[in-house]
């Protein structure tokens, strides 16, 4: 072979190499499992870091199966990341069921970009004893429903026993008002060695989302329903009073610590250390201080939200590729149920996480607060008082003081309006000399822009 | 090329009697293609590449701009209804005000500084090597690790930089939690980082400059300034030009700095084009948003990059 034929050849090979690469790379994967199995892709599979979530999620996918024989579930890692939702879903590689936070659907929904699940609800038991709040969540103006909570939080105030016992103050009766929090966020800091009384976040979007939650406790809103449209609802004197409330404690107590632009996991790792007496927090934070942060649960108290009024909802659920097939969206829905919404296993289910010392008692995962009033909730109460092992006391004041709290969900378009309030925020915590009365209007007309945009 | 078709078929040979037919046009054409088969066979793997990974994604982005998509039905087109949005939005201003905010400060402060350096180790005698590996040396750092490394030193409690101040009786600052200091501190941070890069470009455009000049200045009685002002600088006139060219459009696109140590923070003072435009894409998945932005940003720097060619293309 002549030494042109063969570099003509290569020429070509490499050539139509890389054709088949590209429309190997084109082409979408059979999902159709073996033996006519309907094969369906779910997220939510912890990381091997976390060996125990792992080890329940696997054995759980195995025991699915195995009552579930024309079903082929296939695990993958992660949660909600919008950094990549929208690349996976143009790929093809979103999974069929995939997790979300509670402030997603509604952008989901609206851009229709999870599936309409409606039609296939009426096979699934027990959806009539999830709290309709969170169930609306998911569901569009219609009336059609894109998805199921299965988890959900209320925000509270998180603190640190020890030093509230260190610093003369009573663990057992904590703050329930703003001022309390302000009076003993000043003894926790006059422990000194740079102990912080109370902390709050001011970057990425988590200031406006706490700014959001002390709103909701003062009885305020953030955005209101104004004919077709929203509009924003915290230029008045309800967020004068939550600025100003922040803007003393930070300057003139002197409680909050020097170093702002905090986010959550900051503000854990001070929890965590031992070096902070309170934040506003879910309950699920306490076990991400005990495993990441080296806390200890006897150290910890939950406390329901300062101000009385109200508290701000959160949490999580699953919702469907809005590409599947009917039969993996009845797959799908079959998987979420058995594994999050469903009565008939919680008593082996907690029974497992007792066995390995896991924290059971907290109005938290493995027992969430997802349930209205009846036989599903009374059992799951039960249960969750048979196998506490974790200090229920400790958390009884959030839960008692919980059906007191107006529970509100966030508001639409809640990023955008996140990240107007993040502004306020940090001007309060930042700047000593801050003109409130100037950040809380400059936040109104960015979170007016973003909520002219809710379709 | 001729190489290759001498070793193809041996072209035909016109007699000097007998004058050549003119060859058909497809008959060129099909001769120069299958004479030039190899190369576009090799040309293909990076025709590939550039089509696959630079090229579509700028048409689609163009695209983008003009259209609403959620990558599950077919894209509508909405005119500049993307812009109005970018326009309707009051950080769309405050994100272009800051990047060019950054960019003056990092011409000021980062333009001058590697310069600098690059003469004072160009002049040393001993131990020069060493010196050039320690100014080059936090190029080698990921920048999301240089962000957190200086994140402590600004920390304006304990940090670094105000434990100094304190310790010689001077009043500690806000750093990066102030909007009269975040930005000054963002370009502190990005100049540190990658000022290694431009020390050595600086320190080879040095090492060009004939001895004889300096030689003949100091033999005029210059002194130092002096030899600076009229030999250094307009040897080295036209290295310091492309520089500030590739520095202006880099620093314009500026987005780790602030995503990794302030989020945009304090009060938006820190919020640049990039920055905003992340936000639009990946937080609030509005690709179509995010994508008018980046054509803005891409006409922009266009224009810079136009001139750079040409200052290059004179110059040649």
């Amino acid at each position: 072979m002549s030494t042109t034929i063969q570099r003509r050849s290569l020429a070509l090979v490499l050539a139509a190499g890389l054709g088949l690469t590209v429309t190997a790379c084109g082409s979408e994967s059979d999902d159709a499992g073996a033996d006519g199995k309907v094969a369906i892709t779910v997220n939510g599979q912890p990381p091997k870091t976390q060996p125990f979530d792992r080890k329940i999620f696997d054995e759980d996918v195995a025991k699915f199966e195995e009552e579930h024989p024309d079903i082929d579930i296939q695990p993958r890692e992660g949660f909600m990341d919008p950094k990549t939702f929208s690349a996976k879903l143009a790929g093809g590689q979103l999974e069929d069921v995939f997790y979300v936070y509670l402030t997603d659907p509604a952008n989901l929904i609206a851009r229709r970009q999870a599936a309409d699940i409606t039609d296939y609800l009426a096979d699934v038991p027990h959806v009539d004893q999830i709290q309709p709040e969170l169930k609306e969540i998911f569901t569009d103006d219609d009336g059609r429903v894109y998805g199921l909570p299965t988890a959900n939080y209320s925000m509270g105030l998180l603190y640190n026993r020890k030093l509230f016992t260190e610093a003369g103050l009573d663990p057992d009766q904590p703050p329930a008002t703003w001022d309390e929090v302000r009076e003993a966020a000043k003894k926790i800091t006059a422990l000194g060695d740079n102990t912080v009384g109370f902390a709050e976040y001011s970057k990425n979007n988590q200031g406006g989302w706490h700014f959001t939650a002390w709103m909701y406790s003062m009885g305020g809103e953030v955005a209101e329903k104004q004919g077709a449209g929203w509009a924003s609802a915290f230029n008045n004197d309800t967020g004068r009073e939550v600025a100003e409330t922040l803007h003393a404690m930070r300057w003139e107590d002197d409680t909050m610590g020097q170093k702002q632009l905090l986010v959550i996991e900051d503000v854990q790792r001070m929890m965590g250390a031992g070096q902070l007496g309170m934040y506003l927090a879910a309950p699920d934070n306490v076990p991400t201080l005990v495993n990441q942060f080296n806390g200890d649960y006897a150290d910890y108290g939950l406390a329901p939200m300062p101000g009385g009024e109200g508290t701000l909802l959160g949490g999580e659920g699953y919702m469907i590729n809005p590409k599947a097939s009917p039969e993996k969206i009845r797959a799908g829905l079959q998987w979420i149920q058995w594994k999050y919404l469903n009565p008939d296993r919680m008593d082996a289910n907690l029974q497992r996480y007792a066995d390995q010392g896991q924290p059971i008692g907290l109005p938290a995962s493995p027992t969430p607060d997802i349930w209205v009033d009846g036989e599903v909730r009374d059992t799951q109460e039960s249960l969750k008082e048979k196998y506490a092992t974790v200090p229920v006391a400790n958390y009884q004041p959030f839960v008692d003081g919980l059906a007191e709290l107006d529970k509100k969900i966030e508001p639409p378009n809640a990023q955008q309006v996140y990240a107007a309030l993040d502004n306020v925020m940090q001007g309060v915590l930042t700047n000593r000399d801050t003109d409130i009365g100037q950040l809380l209007a400059d936040a109104e007309s960015k979170a007016n822009q973003a909520l002219a945009q809710v379709r | 090329m001729s190489t290759i078709t001498s070793r193809g078929a041996p072209p035909r040979v016109p007699s000097v009697t007998e004058p050549a037919p003119p060859a058909a046009p497809a008959g060129r054409l099909r001769r120069r293609l299958t004479d030039n088969l190899t190369a576009y066979g090799f040309l293909c793997a990076a025709l590939v590449c550039f089509a696959l990974f630079s090229w579509y994604p700028i048409v689609r982005g163009v695209l983008l701009s003009f259209q609403q998509v959620n990558f599950v039905s077919d894209p509508v087109w909405v005119g500049w209804e993307n812009f109005e949005t970018l326009f309707a939005d009051p950080l769309f201003l405050t994100a272009w005000r800051n990047t060019l905010l950054f960019t003056g400060l990092a011409l000021v402060v980062g333009f001058a500084i590697p310069f600098a350096v690059a003469v004072v180790l160009n002049e040393l005698r001993h131990a020069k090597a060493f010196f050039r590996m320690v100014v080059y040396l936090p190029v080698m750092l990921p920048p999301v690790v240089v962000a957190i490394l200086w994140k402590w030193f600004y920390d304006p409690g304990p940090g670094l930089f105000n434990s100094l101040l304190r310790s010689v009786g001077l009043p500690p600052l806000a750093w990066l939690n102030s909007t009269d200091t975040s930005m000054l501190s963002l370009v502190l941070v990005a100049t540190w980082a990658s000022m290694g890069s431009a020390t050595l470009i600086y320190l080879a455009a040095l090492a060009t400059i004939p001895g004889e000049l300096y030689e003949a200045a100091e033999l005029d009685g210059a002194t130092v300034w002096q030899r600076l002002r009229h030999v250094t600088v307009p040897q080295t006139r036209f290295v310091l030009l492309v520089m500030m060219l590739m520095q202006i459009i880099a620093t314009m696109q500026v987005f780790t700095e602030p995503y990794v140590m302030t989020g945009g923070g304090p009060e938006d003072s820190t919020v640049t084009v990039l920055l905003l435009l992340y936000r639009y894409a990946f937080t609030y998945n509005d690709f179509g948003t995010a994508s008018a932005m980046s054509l803005l940003l891409f006409v922009f720097l266009g224009g810079f990059s136009a001139l750079y060619l040409r200052l290059t293309r004179t110059r040649s």
